[in-house]
C-alpha cells in the first residue's frame, strides 16, 4: 500500500514563506499568552480583580481578549497566506524565491 | 435531584438519535476503501470540515464541563476556554499544513513518513490509544449525567447506551458519517447555545427570581439555613465529630453536617454516605446556585431583579465588589468511625473573587503555581497533539483547504467559548446546579427556560458526545487497524481486512471506554479533559513540532519522547491529590506528590528526552 498523502496537492512553492510566518505568529500569541499567565502567578491574583473598562476586570477583558486575538492573527495569517500563494502560483522557483 | 423528562423531550431526544443514526448509514456507502473509511476520500469541503473540527472539538468537556465548572468555581471554569482556544493556534501556525503534506490517515503516517521506522509506528499508535481512551472516559461520563435528568435512567446505562450507538456508528460508516454528524451537531450547539445565553441575558439577575419558584410559590433550591454550634447543642443536637471547618452532629441518632465559616456561623450542608442521602435511604439533593445580594442594588431592588442585561452589563454586575454569590463546594471526609461521608457545603464569594482565577487554581504557595501554570501549558500545547483532530486535516483536498477550515473552526470555537461564560454564570445564578454532579448545569439552566430548550439542548449536548466519542473510536481503531496490524505488524491487509480490522479495534476501544466512564462518575469532566490535554501534549507535540523544526531529529529520539511523555504525564496523574480524592476513595494529603496536572514536568522531560536521545543515536550513527 502507498503512503503518499491522500490527495497530492502538489508542490507548495510558498511553504517556507507560510512556515516563517506561522512561527512568527506563533511567538506573537505565545508572548500574549504567557503574559495572561505570568501576570496572574506574579500578582497572586490581585491584578486579575483591577477594574480596567465598563465594570469589567482584568481577567475578563484579557481573556476575552485572548479568545478576539486568537481569530485576529488568523485571519490575517490566512490573508497573508493566500496572497502569498496567488503570488507564486505557477512559478517553478517558488521555494526559493519564498 | 430529581429531574425526569417529559415525554416531549424524550421524543425530541430520541428524535435526534435517529435522525444521527440515519446519516451515519447513509454515509455508509461512501466507506467502501480504507481512505473512505479512515479520511473520508479527501473530499470534504474546507468549510465544512471547519464547523466539523468545531463539532469534534466542542466535546462534552466544552459545552458540560466548562460550563459546570463556571457555574460552581467561577472564573476558574473559563480558564479552560481560554487554554483549549488558544491551542488552536499552535495547531493552525504550527502543525496544519506541514502535517497535511506529510500524512496519510493518523497521526503515525505523519510522523513516520520521514523515517520509516517501526518503533515510530509501535509508540506512535500506543500514544494514540492511551490519548484516545484519555479523553473518552469524559466523553462517556458525561453522556451518563446526560441521560440521568433526561431519560431518569442510572448513570451507568446513559454510558452503556452512549458506548453502544457510537461502536454502531463507527462500525458502520467510519470519517465520512462522523465528519456530517460533527458538522450538524457543530452547527446546532452554536445556535442553540446562542439563544441559550439570549434567554439568560433577557432574564437578567435577581435574588429571588421566579424561575426558582414552583407552582405552589415553593422554593426550587437549597437556601441554607445559617445558625450556630450554641443554638444546635441548645436543640439537643451533640457534637460529634469534626474535620477541619466541616461539623458532624447526630441527635436521636440522625446525622446532620454543617461547614463553619471564617466569622464563626455555621451552614447548613447537603450530604451523601454509602447508604443514605441528606439523612434519608431514599433521599434527595436539592439543586444550588444563587446570587444573593446584587453590587449596587437594595435588597428590594435585588429581589426585583435588574431586569433585561446586554452582556457588558451582566458581567459587570457580576464583577461588582458588592455582589454576593452562593457557590456549592464538594470534599470527601471520613468519620471518626471511618465512615465516608461526601458534603456539599455552601460558600459565599464576592463578586471580586466570581470573577477572577483563584476558587479552584489558587496561585498563593509555589505548588499551587506549578499547578496553575501546567494547567495552561497543558491546554496550550494539548490541542494539537490530539489524534482525533490531527485526522481531520486529512479529510481535506489540500494544505491551504487545512488552513481555511482550521480558521473557519477558531472562529466558531471561540464564539462558543465566550457563551460559555454566560452559560455558567448563568447556571450559578438561576439554581440550576446539581451540587454532586456539576456536568448538567447548562442543560438544566435550559430547563428553567422550559422542557423543550431543556431536549434540543440535552439532545445536543448527547450529540456532541456522540460525535467526539465516534471521532475518537475512529482514531483509536485507526492506530489500531493501520499503524499495529498493516504497517508495525506487517500484515499486508487488503483494502477490506483492515475495514474490518478497524471496526473490530472500535467494538474494543468503545468497551473499554464504557468501563472507565462508569468509573469516573461525578468528576468534572473538563477536569478530566485536562489530563487527556496534558497526556497528549506531552506524548505527541514534542515529537511533532522537532520534526517539523529541528533537523537533527532521530526516529529513536522521537519513539523515546513519546514513551517519556506518556509515563511521566500518566505517571504524575496516577499519584497525584485528585486520583487519590476521586477515583481512589482516598484522602488527597495522602498522595505521593501535590502535583494534580503534569504538563510543567512531562512536556519539558519529553523535548529533552528526544534532544538526548537524537543527538547519541546520531553519534552512533555517524560513527
Amino acid at each position: 500500500m502507498h503512503h503518499g498523502p491522500a490527495q497530492d496537492s502538489g508542490p507548495d512553492p510558498a511553504g517556507r514563506y507560510k512556515t516563517r510566518l506561522g512561527v512568527v505568529m506563533f511567538i506573537i500569541y505565545c508572548v500574549v499568552y504567557a503574559g495572561f499567565v505570568f501576570t496572574n502567578v506574579l500578582t497572586e491574583g490581585r491584578a486579575m480583580q483591577v477594574i480596567v473598562v465598563a465594570g469589567l476586570n482584568l481577567a475578563v477583558v484579557y481573556g476575552v481578549g485572548l479568545i478576539v486575538f486568537a481569530l485576529v492573527l488568523a485571519l490575517i495569517y490566512n490573508a497573508l497566506c493566500t496572497r502569498k500563494e496567488a503570488e507564486l502560483a505557477g512559478t517553478d522557483d517558488g521555494e526559493e524565491r519564498a | 435531584m430529581n429531574l425526569n423528562g417529559t415525554p416531549l423531550s424524550i421524543a425530541i431526544f430520541a428524535g435526534f438519535v435517529l435522525l444521527v443514526l440515519y446519516l451515519s448509514y447513509f454515509f455508509a456507502r461512501r466507506a467502501r476503501s480504507a481512505s473512505g473509511y479512515y479520511a473520508a476520500g479527501g473530499q470534504i469541503h474546507w468549510a465544512v470540515n471547519g464547523i466539523s473540527f468545531a463539532g469534534d472539538y466542542l466535546s462534552a468537556a466544552s459545552f458540560l464541563g466548562i460550563c459546570g465548572m463556571i457555574a460552581t468555581l467561577g472564573y476558574d471554569g473559563f480558564l479552560y476556554s481560554i487554554g483549549y482556544l488558544a491551542g488552536w493556534i499552535v495547531a493552525l501556525f504550527v502543525v496544519a499544513e506541514p502535517m497535511k503534506r506529510m500524512g496519510k490517515f493518523t497521526f503515525t503516517d505523519a510522523l513516520d513518513a520521514k523515517f520509516d521506522s517501526r518503533g515510530i509506528k509501535l509508540a506512535a499508535a500506543i500514544s494514540t490509544l492511551v490519548v484516545s481512551i484519555c479523553y473518552l472516559i469524559p466523553q462517556m461520563n458525561g453522556a451518563g449525567s446526560l441521560v440521568e435528568p433526561l431519560l431518569g435512567l442510572p448513570h451507568w446505562v446513559g454510558v452503556i447506551i452512549v458506548g453502544a450507538i457510537v461502536i454502531a456508528i463507527v462500525s458502520t460508516a467510519g470519517m465520512t458519517s462522523t465528519t456530517y454528524v460533527q458538522f450538524l451537531k457543530g452547527g446546532l450547539l452554536l445556535i442553540f447555545s446562542t439563544i441559550l445565553v439570549g434567554f439568560v441575558l433577557f432574564r437578567g439577575l435577581s435574588t429571588e427570581p421566579e424561575s426558582l419558584r414552583g407552582d405552589a410559590g415553593e422554593s426550587l433550591l437549597l437556601v441554607p439555613e445559617q445558625t450556630t454550634e450554641a443554638a444546635l447543642i441548645a436543640g439537643g443536637h451533640e457534637l460529634d465529630h469534626t474535620v477541619d471547618d466541616l461539623l458532624k452532629f447526630t441527635r436521636d441518632g440522625e446525622v446532620s453536617w454543617y461547614r463553619q465559616d471564617p466569622a464563626g456561623a455555621l451552614w447548613e450542608t447537603q450530604w451523601e454516605s454509602a447508604d443514605l442521602i441528606n439523612g434519608e435511604p431514599d433521599g434527595l439533593l436539592y439543586p444550588v446556585g444563587r446570587i444573593k445580594a446584587i453590587g449596587g442594588m437594595s435588597v428590594a431592588d435585588a429581589a426585583a431583579g435588574t431586569g433585561r442585561l446586554d452582556v457588558v452589563s451582566f458581567l459587570a454586575t457580576l464583577t461588582h465588589p458588592e455582589t454576593r454569590i452562593e457557590q456549592w463546594h464538594k470534599r470527601t471526609v471520613f468519620d471518626d468511625d471511618g465512615e465516608k461521608f461526601t458534603i456539599y457545603y455552601p460558600k459565599t464569594v464576592t463578586g471580586t473573587e466570581q470573577m477572577k482565577p483563584g476558587v479552584k487554581f489558587k496561585v498563593d504557595t509555589f505548588w499551587q503555581k506549578l499547578n496553575f501554570v501546567s494547567l495552561m501549558l497543558a491546554l496550550f500545547f494539548g490541542t494539537a497533539a490530539l489524534p482525533h483532530i490531527l485526522i481531520r486535516y486529512y479529510t481535506v483536498p489540500s494544505p491551504a483547504c487545512a488552513r481555511k477550515s482550521t480558521i473557519v473552526a477558531i472562529a466558531a470555537i471561540g464564539f462558543f467559548y465566550v457563551l460559555t461564560l454566560f452559560m455558567g454564570l448563568g447556571a450559578a445564578t438561576n439554581g440550576t446546579v446539581n451540587p454532586a454532579d456539576n456536568n448538567m448545569s447548562a442543560p438544566l439552566l435550559a430547563m428553567s427556560f422550559g422542557g423543550v430548550l431543556f431536549a434540543i439542548i440535552s439532545a445536543i449536548a448527547f450529540a456532541t458526545v456522540l460525535g467526539t466519542v465516534a471521532g475518537l473510536i475512529v482514531a483509536a481503531s485507526g492506530a489500531v487497524a493501520h499503524d499495529l496490524m498493516d504497517r508495525f505488524g506487517r500484515m499486508d491487509l487488503t483494502e477490506k481486512q483492515k475495514v474490518t480490522a478497524g471496526k473490530v479495534a472500535a467494538f474494543v476501544v468503545g468497551i473499554i471506554a464504557i468501563i472507565l466512564g462508569i468509573v469516573f462518575r461525578g468528576v468534572n469532566v473538563s477536569f478530566l479533559v485536562g489530563w487527556a490535554f496534558a497526556v497528549a501534549a506531552s506524548a505527541n507535540l514534542p515529537a511533532i513540532v522537532m520534526l517539523l523544526f529541528w533537523k537533527r531529529t532521530t526516529a529513536a529520539g522521537i519513539v523515546a519522547s513519546i514513551i517519556v511523555g506518556i509515563v511521566a504525564a500518566l505517571g504524575i496523574i496516577l499519584t497525584g491529590p485528585a486520583m487519590f480524592a476521586g477515583p481512589y476513595g482516598l484522602r488527597a494529603e495522602d498522595a505521593w506528590h501535590p502535583l494534580g496536572q503534569p504538563g510543567i514536568i512531562s512536556i519539558p522531560l519529553s523535548f529533552l528526552t528526544l534532544v538526548v536521545v537524537s543527538l547519541i543515536t546520531r553519534k552512533k550513527a555517524a560513527a
